[in-house]
């Protein structure tokens, strides 16, 4: 069937047989990658809001010191290079976990490599997170807590039914930034040898000598996940905004 | 907003779990090693090394579990206790005995430079000088670069061996130090044809040390004499050399 | 100013000095002064890679962002083509593409080597420069799309009709507002450009980041040379805002 595009183009044939799902081809490893990936940023992307909600309120809301620490915090990990931050948590960090626990009288545990990551990751985007939530949480219109209050609302029945509502169609845009930021950021844990897209096409390239034909795959791979995400978060976004149209003035 | 607190504690404890403490996690380079270690079409890890892990581990009774980790970050890994020991093709050296300790030898082969068919050269620092000399970062060979080619040369650091092989192949880089047994494997493939062996260098053992062994961390004596004691065992009833005859003609283990 | 030396920012203080001192007193330190001279070159070289990267990457990013903001279709199509896959796919992959996909053509092209520009595509620092270049392109060629964008039109016909010419009003009218719209954006994303360039490392490049491995190999020691490395990266981050901030009070008056 592909017998006339084979014989145009020569190196087609090796390239489809490289990539094909099943071995020989290397497209079962790039696939497995590419879920790993998948499931580091979700997860990443979920401490992250965590992280951020936390941090947000700590602004806003938190003592003097809270918000210098968290200030701090925020600077830091936005003035930094990923790749550093990720090889000083990645290696300190377990260090650090297990001194924490022992000195608290806990038996010291194992953190896998997908737990690292997903940590590691986290950290990173819970402080971009902050800063989108914060914006979002500030440009919620004061009359309106200060209505739930008058209701007798409790802070969290405030966050939970009036802050929270509120200010997430404001985040979006921002929050799936950050969602595309952490699908790319997968690829630095290359660099520490967990086995997501980027290694494991390192790893074929290597083997078969087909260095294009495997970047270019997993460029297809990863560009696929962003835009398609991409038009999930569009979705999300046009549901919020119902009802909302004078929210972003 | 302190019920958030706990609630990231409790998805970062899941994510932790606490693994058996009998498992040993053994270290292996995430980067491909041919015909050391390197994954296959499949995703399972194949090799020589790979191998002799698996005889080592049946041998001592050991469970063990092969974790790919980054070379460039494999000792830290050790000592921060992400795996229990190397198994890497790693060579005993008085630097790295500073940090971490080491099993017996299970292997030991000679260093040589291959470098492009039509140029000149030897593995001499006069040999090499003026010449772009790729190696591995975090090797011996690295080590030994630094030494002795660093003054007359340009020195190029790659993440892996594959990647400097391919730059030997695309031309950009003039020669390559690295272990005998990999080069060979490079020469006898399509890209190696560019190439041939130039000579081994001089041997320095503060630097090239005395062999791959396994390294575990300092003090866990226990692991090391259980390692010790598979090593001895598979040399002992013939596994190591049926294996070895499955990948080399030669034996590779040594004196 | 007399708002940020309240009583317990001066404890935050101490006790941060506290740690500096202790780090200094416990960590080991001894690696710096042999590793000076390397660590300046390699700063020197993040430094310029970065400078010209921003260059050519912006330079780039202009007619991208016009021609998808203005431009004809089969201008307008390539040039959102082009920032999507830029914007959608890792910089560690693209400099991985740039550098071992291209180099994998070589040995195809014997006349490559052959060419006056070998001297140039064996080393690895040009490649590393397009990597970086085209990925400021691809964000910055976004950015600029929608600075284009925001400047009302009536303002363009309103120099149309005092007689400016096309290029004119582009030079004098419509690409000084979008750039003073711009400038905050792109503070930060010069920002992430910095944050980028530690990559280069993996494709032998010899900057700032891979004069720590070297130190990180050379003697053992993991952390100390991460940490200093991050108040470097810090101390120039720190500096490019400084820069931007000036720039926006000296180019962005009357802008809200």
């Amino acid at each position: 069937m592909l017998d006339w595009l084979y014989s145009l183009w020569p190196g087609l044939e090796t390239s489809v047989t490289l990539l094909s799902l099943e071995p020989p081809g290397w497209g079962g490893n790039l696939l497995r990658g590419a879920m790993n990936s998948l499931i580091i940023a979700l997860g990443a992307f979920a401490l992250g809001c965590l992280i951020g909600i936390g941090g947000a309120l700590g602004k806003l809301g938190g003592g003097p010191v809270t918000r210098d620490l968290l200030a701090v915090y925020t600077t830091v990990v936005r003035a930094v290079p990923e790749l550093i931050l990720i090889l000083i948590l990645y290696y300190a960090g377990t260090d650090l976990l297990n001194q924490a626990l022992r000195a608290f009288g806990y038996r010291p545990v194992e953190i896998s490599g997908l737990a690292a990551g997903i940590g590691v990751l986290g950290v990173v985007q819970g402080a971009y997170a902050t800063e989108v939530l914060r914006g979002a949480i500030q440009s919620v219109p004061r009359g309106q807590l200060e209505a739930a209050r008058a209701y007798g609302m409790t802070r969290f029945q405030t966050f939970r039914r009036v802050t929270a509502p509120a200010m997430l169609p404001l985040a979006l845009p921002g929050l799936s930034n950050l969602w595309l930021i952490a699908t790319k950021d997968t690829a630095l844990l290359a660099i520490v040898g967990f086995s997501e897209l980027t290694l494991e096409t390192r790893q074929a390239a290597g083997s078969t000598r087909a260095y294009f034909t495997f970047f270019l795959a997993a460029g297809a791979l990863y560009l696929i996940m962003t835009l398609v995400s991409g038009r999930i978060f569009g979705w999300i976004e046009a549901r919020f905004r119902r009802g909302q149209a004078g929210a972003r003035a | 907003m302190k019920s958030l607190f706990l609630a990231g504690c409790a998805t970062l404890a899941l994510c932790a779990g606490a693994a058996s403490a009998d498992v040993v996690r053994v270290g292996i380079a995430a980067e491909p090693y041919p015909p050391f270690a390197a994954p296959d079409a499949a995703g399972n890890w194949v090799g020589w090394e790979i191998e002799i892990i698996g005889a080592v581990c049946a041998a001592a009774e050991l469970d063990c579990e092969l974790t790919p980790t980054a070379w460039d970050g494999i000792i830290p890994a050790l000592v921060s206790g992400r795996i229990d020991t190397i198994m890497a093709s790693m060579s005993i050296t008085e630097d790295r005995l500073q940090t971490i300790d080491f099993s017996d030898p299970y292997y030991n082969t000679p260093t040589v430079i291959v470098g492009q068919r039509d140029m000149e050269m030897d593995a001499t620092p006069e040999g090499l000088a003026g010449m772009v000399l790729g190696v591995q970062v975090s090797t011996i060979h690295q080590t030994y670069a630094q030494t002795y080619f660093e003054a007359g040369s340009e020195l190029r650091t790659y993440q892996t061996q594959d990647e400097a092989n391919q730059d030997l192949a695309s031309g950009r880089i003039d020669a390559t130090q690295a272990d005998s047994l990999a080069m060979d494997d490079f020469l006898n493939t399509d890209a190696g044809a560019c190439c041939e062996l130039k000579g081994t260098v001089a041997m320095d053992e503060a630097i090239l040390g005395s062999g791959v062994g396994a390294g575990v961390r300092k003090g866990d004596d226990a692991l090391r004499e259980a390692l010790n004691a598979g090593i001895a065992a598979i040399i002992a009833d013939g596994t190591y050399d049926e294996i070895t005859a499955r990948y080399f003609a030669t034996s590779i283990y040594g004196q | 100013m007399r708002d940020f030396w309240q009583p317990h920012r001066i404890g935050l203080i101490a006790l941060a000095l506290g740690l500096c001192v202790w780090a200094a007193l416990t960590m080991r330190w001894d690696w710096i002064p042999r590793y000076a001279g390397l660590g300046l070159e390699g700063l020197w070289r993040t430094l310029w890679l970065l400078g010209l990267s921003l260059v050519i990457g912006f330079a780039m990013a202009l007619p991208l962002g016009l021609a998808q903001a203005a431009g004809p279709v089969w201008l307008a199509a390539p040039a959102r083509w082009f920032c999507t896959v830029i914007r959608g796919t890792p910089l560690l992959l693209q400099i991985w593409l740039i550098y071992f996909g291209l180099g994998s053509l070589f040995p195809q092209f014997p006349a490559i080597r052959q060419s006056e520009l070998w001297p140039y595509l064996r080393q690895a620092w040009p490649y590393a420069l397009l990597a970086l270049s085209l990925s400021y392109a691809g964000y910055e060629g976004e950015v600029m799309r929608g600075a284009f964008k925001s400047v009302p039109h009536g303002q363009l016909e309103a120099a149309r009709a005092f007689g400016l010419g096309r290029f004119a009003v582009f030079r004098r009218i419509w690409l000084p507002q979008a750039l003073a719209r711009a400038l905050p954006t792109l503070g930060g994303e010069t920002v992430l450009q910095l944050k980028a360039t530690p990559l280069v490392a993996t494709i032998t490049v010899i900057e700032i980041y891979s004069v720590a491995s070297r130190v990180r190999q050379d003697t053992f020691i993991i952390y100390e040379p991460l940490l200093l490395l991050a108040l470097v990266y810090m101390a120039i981050a720190g500096a490019i805002a400084l820069g931007f901030r000036w720039l926006e009070r000296r180019f962005t008056p009357g802008l809200g």
